[in-house]
């Protein structure tokens, strides 16, 4: 094992030296982010530090623009590509902008993946998403139900009626309502992502529906103006709110009692799997259609005819995590 | 009776007691009285920003940057209170009043010294406000957990039955009142939007008069920005995101002439209970999201045609006889 190990150093040194290069014996993945100085981001970088103590041979550049703009972006990149990273793992700023900049670095040997926010299929070797449509849509109707063991009746607190992904969650949390007996969706409104108009709309449920029992809102204005509305009106304990919220956006609703608990991507999870997969990559594995990459603690990826994968479900935060997750994002 | 309907304030108490009636037929608890008194808090905030737009408009100007100021003095309101939470909030709205009231003469001495159009000025403004917002937040909000809770209190503290919210909107409504009818100021107002030019020869800066019109919108909408982020425990940039457009149809329904010179308080206050109604009523008699914004929007166009029947001034004939000849 040694002598192979050793074995390899030596062929990857020389070829490095072949190559007129300087690898180290380190693997070097930057993750790229938006912007710096986000709390999300910085989370997520601890997720990749996590996943780099883990693999002992990796060394994580952690870095992105100071404003999240794609020309920064692409400065980013280019400096990494003249650095010979071996990986760059993006959450992009411009779907389509980065492009030409991720090409030269994949025509350099330097594997490309997108993470959280992701980047044409012909700029990078997959993405990540955080999670699913059927993840989510399965997520939030569990979140209402767990709190209801004999069932009840529940109503959706929307964005607006025209918004894909929310439709898209809502009808996937349809599709599996089944599962979750005694759990009746009464109703679906849309606050239209307005504080004021969610406020009111929640008055609307309290009212048309006595017996309502839980608002899912999987949307981050709606979820937060629907507990408001549940606080205001004393209903605290009758009715529980849920759906996806942020948890700094959250922890004084949770504290409050009008949230028991709400879902979200958790991003050290995200910077852990998406460094994970990065060095699976380097390692050798292709990422095509059907593949599936290894993401260490997180299990696997299986990856989509567009070389797309879901982590994970989302991240359930309640009163005993939301404090300390509220400082991060 | 004729008379009667010609009367705006009556048609629309008419109109509004009709539309209560609708609703009833479809929902009955709607117009229980802590329902309607439940309405009328929630609609304290347009009545007030109405009053501050109506002076605007009767000047024969137009403030659309009213939400920007008020999202703007909301957002400072909420990172005075997380970074102070030991000023007092009577202080805080103090500043944010003054704060409004100085981002509203923005307007008005643009409007004044510069004679830029007022649609062109507070276009331009809406986004100038919006924009500080985020350079202040940089794009984070601020959430119910970082206000204390004095600050999100006070406009849900009852007094004598209702909220104190409901209180500072008939506390507005007062002022504003006598300041129309009661003062020079409120005459000029008036003056300025019937006919600028009779104005000037009686004396009044119309300039003038447009930048106090100015001063006053900014100052409720800096009281409104605080009242918004405390009922609703959140601030962030988009904060009341086109509400500017809400607060000019109380307005028009409300029978205050875009043309300046028509209008009063009553008439502002019922055109935003109107429309309050209508947004309160929506959600519990379950119509289809799609119809519910063409129905707002129609009973705008219905206010405006009825409203613009009214204003149509006949010609007067100054040479009866020519004309019969």
């Amino acid at each position: 094992m040694k002598i192979l190990k050793a074995l390899m150093v030596t062929t990857a040194v020389s070829l490095a030296l072949m190559a007129g290069t300087a690898h180290a014996e380190n693997k070097k993945i930057a993750l790229v982010v938006k912007a710096l100085g986000i709390g999300f981001f910085e989370a997520a970088n601890k997720g990749a530090q996590e996943a780099a103590k883990e693999l002992g041979d990796v060394e994580i550049i952690y870095t992105g623009p100071t404003s999240t703009t794609a020309e920064g972006q692409i400065e980013v990149i280019n400096s990494l590509v003249a650095q010979k990273v071996d990986a760059i793992a993006i959450s992009a700023n411009d779907k389509d902008a980065l492009v030409p900049a991720l090409k030269k670095a994949m025509d350099r040997g330097i594997k490309v993946i997108s993470w959280d926010s992701g980047v044409a299929p012909e700029g990078r070797a997959m993405h990540l998403n955080p999670s699913s449509n059927p993840l989510i849509g399965n997520m939030i109707i569990k979140l209402a139900a767990d709190h209801l063991p004999e069932g009840g009746d529940v109503a959706v607190l929307s964005a607006s009626a025209t918004a894909t992904n929310q439709n898209t969650w809502i009808e996937e949390m349809k599709k599996v309502q089944g599962n979750y007996k005694g759990i009746n969706v009464v109703a679906t409104v849309y606050g239209d992502d307005l504080a004021d108009k969610s406020y009111r709309e929640t008055q609307g449920l309290i009212q048309s529906y006595p017996n309502l029992k839980a608002i899912i809102a999987p949307t981050s204005v709606g979820i937060v103006a629907a507990a408001q509305a549940v606080e205001d009106a004393g209903k605290v304990g009758q009715i529980n709110v849920t759906g996806l919220g942020l948890p700094s956006e959250m922890a004084g609703h949770v504290k409050a009692g009008s949230s028991k608990s709400f879902a979200i991507w958790n991003p050290i999870d995200l910077g852990y799997s998406a460094t994970m997969i990065a060095y699976d990559l380097i390692g050798g594995a292709e990422a095509k259609p059907g593949a599936e990459l290894k993401m260490g603690r997180m299990g696997t990826v299986k990856l989509d005819e567009n070389n797309e994968g879901a982590m994970a479900d989302p991240f359930v935060y309640d009163a005993s995590n939301v404090e300390e997750f509220a400082k991060i994002f | 009776m004729a008379k009667i309907l010609k009367n705006r304030e009556i048609l629309l108490v008419v109109a509004i007691a009709a539309l209560l009636m609708a609703i009833t037929l479809r929902f009955p608890g709607f117009v229980a009285p802590a329902n309607l008194a439940r309405v009328y808090n929630d609609t304290s905030i347009l009545i007030i920003l109405a009053l501050g737009q109506m002076a605007v408009i009767l000047t024969r100007c137009i403030d659309l940057s009213m939400a920007a100021n008020l999202a703007l003095c909301g957002m400072v309101a909420a990172m005075i209170n997380a970074a102070f939470p030991g000023v007092p909030i009577p202080l805080v709205i103090l500043a944010v009043v003054v704060l409004g009231a100085l981002l509203g003469s923005i307007n008005g001495l643009l409007v004044w010294k510069l004679d830029i159009p007022p649609i062109v000025v507070t276009l331009g403004t809406l986004t100038i406000y919006r924009g500080t917002i985020f350079l202040l937040s940089n794009g984070a909000w601020i959430n119910a957990h970082q206000m204390s809770d004095a600050f999100k209190a006070l406009p849900r503290a009852p007094l004598a039955g209702l909220p104190v919210l409901s209180w500072l909107s008939v506390l507005a409504i007062a002022a504003v009142y006598l300041l129309m009818t009661r003062t020079p100021v409120g005459r000029a107002f008036f003056a300025v939007g019937g006919n600028p030019h009779a104005a000037v020869y009686t004396g009044i800066d119309v300039g003038r008069t447009r930048f106090l019109a100015y001063c006053l919108s900014g100052a409720l909408a800096g009281l409104s920005g605080y009242l918004w982020v405390s009922r609703y425990a959140v601030a962030y940039v988009d904060i009341a995101a086109g509400f500017e457009l809400d607060i000019i149809a109380a307005c028009v329904i409300g029978g205050i002439s875009i043309a300046g010179g028509i209008g009063s308080v009553p008439g502002a206050v019922l055109g935003s209970l109107f429309l309050g109604v209508i947004k309160n009523a929506l959600p519990v008699v379950n119509i289809s999201p799609f119809a519910q914004l063409a129905i707002s929007g129609t009973v705008i166009i219905i206010a405006v045609a009825v409203n613009a029947r009214a204003e149509k001034r006949k010609g007067r004939v100054i040479l009866k006889k020519a004309e019969a000849v």
